[in-house]
């Protein structure tokens, strides 16, 4: 066991250095793009490109470049985004990330939920009527752009039946959750919905075809044989072999939201967070702050990956071997 | 609307080609001569693997939005429709090419292979005439499904402004157009993003019939942004 952590955490920390090699090479090194001038953003003056030219040391050799970039972002933590000055990186990053963390937490609840549900549901009930109806639910959840959902929603729940059907529903926006628990609750619960939609479909499909391939093996067929009730087969045997896929998956997009993916979907319900951070950036072209969260965001798939797989292990003794 | 519809469709197909071909080479060059090179393509696929797609995207769209790309011979410029479609090809690299790699890897123990290899083909021949034509199925299979998602990435990122822009447009710049105008004039934004998910809707059921078709134990899981 310890020689799998030592191993999978080795693993881990190589990754992350490429993927920051990666990024580092993306900002700075891409073909025919001249990293000063892209940094300064819109309409930067020659000086603020000389300074940046001296301050992220372009002038230097790519190793010396690199090392610079890297002790900004993850050791002195004083990255500025130039085209707004009272932003400086991590921090403004990590604050963000206090409102993204909640929505992103309970979206995946909701996600993991509703995708068991589906997929249980659809692999229990194939054949019949309630299976084809989930899995176009799924379909339907996975073809949905997740800006336009959310737009729609937005429009039915604040706009067309407002005065209705939803008019316990505040204006969009964020309260933090100390301060009104209820309104944080209303406030989140559409995002929530809107995120774990277009998840849900994918997950419910992997699972039930996990679902269905671990009904045909051999220790299902053991387990009925031994007179096991239906539902013990089902929760006992075959729903926890079907889960390694399952769970995998889920690190990498849990990882992924919580790194601030979610973009489109808090800009649309104007949520303060990480993806709101990427989206103002992005209008703006301010390149440092977009460097932060896809550095940050990668960091987060792999060390919630990480997580994930030294979590399996202990559950499941058979990965243990490499 | 119909202008808009072309190059999202247009773009989606393209970038599509762009990876499965960019997945066939990596793939097939990883999964025949194995060794350090598999190992090194391998380890690179899976750290862009680690990025989230959308992020990924962003950030190559952003950092090529006003001088375009440079590869010396090839030149991209900023406002080309072929930036997305190449960033938008090159982030799904990966998932292609780990399906091409396994299969390249599963056949080369193939008995035909090993007939090519005792009348003493050429390596290049061996990629080219015996496991190109029996690997390409497999990943043709998967083409309607990365159109799909190709499409999907393509509407968010013109969304987001930084995809398809002025003077084109795309179902994803409409939406945005329409956004603002939402308590308005709702169908603006609301038709190209419909537009989106039915196509996206059937690009997906035909996949997935096309899927069965061919292979009915395939396990495939292409993320969506």
């Amino acid at each position: 066991m310890i020689a799998f952590l030592l191993k999978r955490t080795l693993g881990a920390v190589l990754v992350l250095f490429a993927v920051s090699v990666l990024v580092f090479l993306i900002f700075f090194r891409t073909p025919g793009v001249d990293p000063a001038r892209q940094i300064a953003g819109r309409q930067a003056d020659p000086q603020t490109i000389a300074q940046i030219r001296a301050d992220f040391g372009l002038d230097k050799p790519l190793p010396e470049q690199y090392v610079m970039m890297m002790r900004r972002l993850v050791w002195d933590r004083d990255l500025i985004s130039y085209s707004d000055r009272g932003l400086v990186l991590p921090r403004g990053w990590c604050e963000s990330r206090a409102g993204d963390r909640l929505t992103g937490r309970r979206a995946a609840l909701v996600w993991l939920l509703m995708s068991l549900g589906g997929g249980v549901l659809s692999a229990v009930f194939r054949g019949r009527m309630l299976d084809p109806l989930i899995t176009g639910l799924g379909l339907a959840g996975v073809s949905l752009p997740v800006y336009w959902l959310g737009a729609v929603v937005n429009l039915l729940t604040q706009d067309t039946f407002h005065d209705s059907l939803f008019q316990w529903l505040p204006a969009l926006g964020y309260t933090p959750l100390n301060q009104d628990p209820l309104k944080w609750f209303e406030q989140l619960l559409f995002p929530w919905i809107t995120l774990a939609m277009g998840m849900a479909g994918l997950y419910s499909r992997v699972l039930r075809s996990d679902l269905i391939e671990a009904d045909r093996s051999d220790f299902v067929r053991t387990a009925r044989a031994k007179g096991l009730s239906e539902s013990r087969v089902l929760w006992r045997h075959s729903l926890r072999t079907s889960l390694i896929p399952f769970i995998s998956l889920f690190g990498l997009d849990f990882g992924a939201l919580m790194g601030g993916a979610a973009v489109l979907t808090e800009e649309v319900f104007a949520l303060p967070g990480v993806g709101n951070l990427t989206y103002h950036a992005l209008s703006r072209f301010d390149l440092p702050v977009l460097m932060a969260v896809t550095l940050y965001g990668a960091f987060a798939v792999v060390i919630v990956n990480l997580l994930v797989d030294i979590g399996y292990a202990v559950l499941d003794p058979r990965i243990r071997v490499p | 609307m119909l202008y808009g519809g072309r190059n999202t469709l247009s773009i989606g197909f393209a970038a599509a080609v762009v990876a499965t071909i960019g997945g066939l080479i990596v793939g097939l060059l990883a999964g025949y001569l194995r060794g350090v090179v598999d190992v090194v393509l391998s380890r690179i696929l899976d750290v862009v693997w680690a990025f989230p797609v959308l992020l990924l995207a962003i950030s190559l769209s952003a950092v090529s939005f006003q001088s375009g790309l440079n590869f010396g011979l090839v030149k991209i410029g900023s406002g080309n429709l072929a930036l997305p479609i190449f960033i938008i090809g090159a982030v799904y690299i990966p998932y292609t090419a780990r399906v091409v790699r396994g299969s390249t890897l599963e056949l080369t123990g193939a008995p035909f292979v090993e007939a090519a290899v005792g009348y003493g083909a050429s390596r290049a021949r061996i990629v080219g005439k015996e496991l190109l034509p029996n690997v390409f199925p497999r990943i043709l299979v998967l083409f309607p499904v990365v159109v799909a998602t190709g499409i999907i990435l393509e509407s968010g990122l013109s969304f987001l402004g930084v995809g398809v822009r002025a003077p084109d447009a795309s179902w994803g710049t409409i939406v945005q157009d329409g956004i603002g105008l939402l308590r308005s004039r709702p169908l603006i934004a609301i038709v190209p993003g419909a537009f989106v998910a039915v196509t996206v809707c059937a690009l997906n059921v035909f996949g997935d019939a096309v899927r069965d078709a061919f292979d009915p134990k395939a396990a495939v899981k292409v993320r969506t942004p």
